[in-house]
């Protein structure tokens, strides 16, 4: 069996964390490569607005939940920029490891069963049926080549 | 304050255009979730968590590219190829750009389909290919894996660019005239440039990782799987 990831997992999160919560203040505010491609052709007002011209972005429509608490990864309600902007980077990554990491264990294969063994839920039976015998057997052949 | 938007925003493409790419980018996540499945493991299920996390994380970190006003962040399709494959990797990408829209209203929820068909399949797609290519035929060496990362992660993002003029094409909103190649050409040149931001990025974690756990880098196992780990003989045999 290989090494357990969850050093190395906690380890990276923290990262993340100081990255999103502290680093992502002094982050560039310009316009990003895709903003600022749409608005060629339109000038713009120093709030970001459209004040004239034609460009790809002149039909643009509010997001349908522009007033979501974490909206334009702020903080609704926390005056401190630097705050709201570390503190909806914070919940932000933790919101996503916790969805992420949620769908991936739920999804993981368990156990190391060969594919017949392996029908012990339907939805289970059913993906190892479509998956064929190629993991077991691409696993093997790592954990042969590993030894 | 303006509004902080990275992705496609409700009305830049028409909703019939819209809703095809949702269709679209549905259908693939399905076959990465089918072929993921084969990697995911109890070892690769939380490095992918990780993985989206630290690709929400460095998003927010929007970097000068040195042309005036413009910025550029990371798109994260090469790196979570080479961390945790693409089928596994793709999906990574994909909560990143659902999380974003549904709670942080960056992307058109209307726009999800266009988004994740660029970032998550286009980008991680190209990198992909570009990584089981250079991991191949460049040295074992972290230089080797360094290169690669960053060729892919350029490529990826230019890539995933033009998947964005494509959809203007099909669906735009405001007629350019004919003036697609204009827009295809200002999105593939500020892109080269954001591609280069990408490229280090994305070389320095996967390198940083290789050298602490190479046992979790999926490139490393998967593509190289001769060599046990990157215990790269000290280039001593050389000298």
């Amino acid at each position: 069996m290989s090494k357990r990831p969850w050093g190395f997992v906690v380890g990276g999160l923290l990262v993340a964390l100081l990255l999103a919560g502290v680093v992502s203040n002094y982050a560039s505010s310009h316009p990003d490569g895709l903003d600022s491609s749409l608005l060629k052709g339109c000038t713009v007002d120093a709030e970001g607005e459209i004040t004239g011209g034609s460009c790809p972005a002149q039909q643009e429509r509010d997001h349908e939940l522009a007033d979501s608490p974490l909206a334009d990864y702020g903080v609704r309600g926390l005056d401190n920029d630097f705050l709201s902007t570390g503190l909806s980077g914070v919940l932000g990554v933790l919101l996503t490891f916790a969805v992420g990491g949620g769908v991936f264990w739920l999804l993981r294969r368990r156990g190391a069963q060969p594919p017949t063994a392996g029908a012990q839920s339907p939805t289970a039976d059913a993906q190892s049926t479509t998956a064929g015998p190629q993991p077991p057997a691409d696993d093997a052949s790592r954990a042969a080549r590993s030894r | 304050m303006e509004t902080l938007a990275m992705h496609i925003s409700n009305g830049i493409v028409n909703g019939p255009v819209a809703a095809v790419f949702a269709a679209f980018a549905l259908a693939v996540l399905t076959l990465c979730v089918l072929r993921g499945r084969r990697d995911l493991d109890d070892r690769l299920a939380p490095m992918a968590g990780l993985v989206a996390a630290f690709i929400f994380a460095v998003q927010m970190l929007n970097f000068p590219i040195f042309t005036a006003g413009v910025s550029g962040h990371l798109l994260g399709g090469a790196l979570a190829a080479l961390l945790v494959g693409p089928w596994v990797g793709a999906l990574c990408v994909a909560v990143v750009l659902v999380v974003q829209a549904l709670v942080f209203g960056d992307g058109g929820v209307a726009m999800l389909g266009l988004n994740v068909t660029n970032m998550a399949v286009l980008g991680t797609a190209a990198a992909y290919l570009l990584i089981a290519l250079l991991l191949r035929v460049l040295p074992r060496t972290p230089a080797g894996l360094a290169v690669t990362a960053f060729v892919s992660a350029l490529v990826s993002v230019v890539v995933a660019s033009q998947g964005f003029v494509l959809q203007y094409w099909l669906g735009g909103t405001t007629d350019l005239g004919g003036n697609l190649a204009g827009l295809a050409g200002t999105m593939a040149g500020v892109h080269l440039l954001i591609g280069i931001g990408e490229g280090l990025i994305t070389a320095t974690t996967v390198v940083t990782v290789a050298k602490v756990r190479p046992d979790l880098v999926y490139a490393l196992r998967a593509l190289r799987p001769a060599a046990p780990a990157p215990v790269v003989p000290v280039a001593g045999g050389a000298r």
